[in-house]
């Protein structure tokens, strides 16, 4: 089953995938087959991880034969990988989506040429980011961030018309500045600790008073991860970016790519690293809100589909921030489990506009109308993933945004909680426009004669439908403690709030 | 006053960098504005490094060498890595902006105007 030795593969098989994929591209067939087997491979391992793992286990595998050395120096030498509670339930939701993203795109991607291009760098970005949840060592985070990062500038460019290369020139300038902020940040800490291994900078830290360069490293943390999960004063690059990728790939990139690189890290440092200070949940909790508020209301007016679920992105990356914010073990709860819904609703919803570009050929949404009747399972999928997204009970995403709320409410932040109601609301408000130009309303003449997907692509809508359907399942006690509460209990335990 | 003067420079660099990528309109002169910034985080690292009179670190058999006497290894490995991250993004930007180029036939950003709103 999963041990230690295992552990790498997360890694190694989409990284082996990426590089088969080049070798063998003239082979008819290997790029979708590598991509599909690649993603399959790595949640089937993820899921097998999240059952075995227990109640604050760790799984730690040391790279490289430093084992002799560790034990004449007494500290930790080379590159340690961690699979905790957090980290496997990160694990499950990220390949879960690629696996899936990638089933959609063999046929999605027939529309552009060289898909052996695409499955190579998706799959350099699957690595990367699943390098990122299981590293534990500073300087191999930032290594991941990259990989993941580059690959994804890439993607973004992938259909290299003057849009997506605007976008991505954008996106990687950003980028490129965030990482180096991140650099820096890594740097300052190693010369404060002496050590690259985060368990090992975690005792150092608690150990110390916080001087003046500790606030700095939070703060150059904070932009540089924040640009990564597009929090508001930082978010300019994301509704150019994600909009001008192909459908999968945004649906990658808003599903899982902010929150690996962005969420999961603030949340992983800020909680384990430097214990969760009063100074930075203030900050989290105000950017949190600002996110919602400017995402949502932003989103309102847009015209074009995936710029509108762009700018919707931002508005739920921040509710997620608000429950990180708040650090109460049920706010955690709830923006964990709100992490886990936004992945899927908004990987579906993108996933549908794909579909709808696929057999439409357009994205603006006053050229749309009455698909419904054509595109019945991308009618029915789009408002499973809609009514989740705006939080309608019974669907995935009301659980998690009542948690939030209710979390609010009882660390006594009343505005906060009366705020994200609000931007509940507006939610509902930019949802419903969507479903109804693109979905209700009087067909058009020059729709007349289109049809539904192929199947493999209705089959990733499905699964998906499914999972925001019946998503709020996983809040039954004995579901929780095993995937939710495992992820909540690592960043509450060392915090100790 | 001395012993910091690496280290302000370093910032001066980095502001310098970080300066061209904000107010420039040339592709090109942003991109270079995201070099200069890069080199200046690597030779921190260096800087980090750096002990006032250390020697290479390696140790011998005839003669005894503390580790404290040696600058510390760790950060030229990691500056390495570091270049070769920068050289992969650089290569990437000047590939978008050959790109750029074709399309709009200038390398003004200001006149790239598709994505509004």
């Amino acid at each position: 089953m999963i041990t230690e030795n295992t552990i790498p593969l997360f890694v190694a098989l989409p990284l082996a995938g990426a590089f088969l994929t080049v070798l063998l591209k003239r082979i008819k067939g290997i790029p979708d087959t590598f991509g599909v087997m690649a993603s399959i491979g790595t949640f089937v391992m993820s899921v097998f991880t999240v059952l075995q793992l227990e109640t604050g286990q760790k799984i730690i595998c040391n790279i490289g034969n430093w084992g002799g050395f560790q034990e004449v120096l007494g500290k930790i030498v080379g590159i340690q990988l961690v699979v905790d509670g957090l980290t496997a339930f990160m694990l499950v939701v990220v390949n879960l989506i690629a696996f899936l993203v990638a089933v959609y795109s063999v046929n999605y991607m027939t529309r552009y040429t060289e898909k052996w291009q695409f499955y190579s760098l998706f799959l350099l970005m699957l690595a990367g980011m699943n390098g990122v949840l299981i590293t534990g060592d500073m300087f191999n985070l930032f290594v991941f961030v990259e990989i993941a990062s580059i690959a994804s500038y890439a993607l973004v460019a992938f259909g290299t018309g003057k849009r997506e290369l605007e976008a991505s020139f954008k996106y990687a300038v950003m980028g490129g500045i965030a990482s180096l902020l991140i650099l820096l940040g890594v740097i300052f800490l190693y010369s404060y600790t002496g050590t690259l291994n985060m368990a090992d900078m975690t005792l150092i830290l608690a150990g110390r008073d916080h001087p003046a360069l500790l606030y700095f490293v939070f703060a150059l943390f904070l932009t540089g991860f924040g640009l990564k999960a597009a929090l508001v004063p930082f978010h300019a690059w994301l509704p150019d970016a994600h909009p001008s990728a192909p459908a999968p790939i945004s649906a990658m990139l808003s599903g899982v790519l902010i929150k690996a690189l962005g969420v999961y890290v603030i949340a992983r440092v800020f909680y384990n690293l430097f214990g969760f200070p009063h100074e930075v949940s203030l900050i989290l909790m105000t950017l949190g809100a600002i996110s919602m508020g400017v995402g949502a209301l932003v989103a309102l007016r847009q015209w074009d589909l995936k710029r509108l679920l762009a700018y919707s992105s931002i508005s739920q990356v921040g509710f997620i921030m608000l429950g990180l914010g708040i650090g109460t073990p049920l706010a955690v709860l709830g923006a964990i489990f709100h992490l886990f819904n936004h992945s899927m609703f908004k990987s579906l919803l993108f996933l549908d506009s794909g579909a709808i570009e696929y057999a439409a050929h357009t994205r603006d949404l006053k050229e749309m109308g009455g698909l419904a009747k054509k595109m019945p399972i991308t009618n029915g999928s789009s408002i499973i993933g809609a009514m989740s997204l705006a939080g309608i009970p019974p669907f995935a995403g009301f659980w998690s945004k009542l948690i939030i709320i209710v979390a609010a409410v009882q660390a006594s932040h009343m505005k906060l909680a009366a705020w994200a109601v609000l931007m509940s609301i507006v939610t509902i408000a930019y949802v419903l426009k969507a479903i109804r130009f693109a979905f209700l309303g009087e067909l058009k003449e020059k729709f007349a004669n289109i049809s539904e997907v192929p199947v493999l692509m209705r089959v990733s809508l499905i699964i998906l439908a499914l999972v925001c359907l019946f998503g709020g399942l996983l809040l039954v006690p004995d579901l929780r403690n095993g995937f939710l509460g495992n992820a909540v209990e690592v960043l509450t335990r060392v915090s100790g709030v | 006053m001395d012993a910091y003067l690496p280290y302000i420079l370093c910032l001066v660099l980095f502001c310098i960098g970080i300066y061209a990528v904000i107010s420039k309109r040339n592709i090109i002169k942003i991109i270079i504005g995201v070099i200069i910034a890069e080199y200046a985080v690597n030779l921190f690292l260096i800087l980090v490094a750096y002990r006032a009179g250390g020697r290479s670190p390696i140790f011998s058999s005839t003669q005894e060498i503390l580790p404290e006497a040696m600058v510390d290894p760790l950060p030229h490995a990691l500056v390495l890595t570091s270049i070769v991250i920068g050289l992969a993004t650089t290569a990437f930007l000047i590939a978008l902006a050959v790109r750029l180029y074709g399309k709009y036939g200038t390398f003004d950003i200001s006149r790239m105007r598709e994505l509004r709103g």
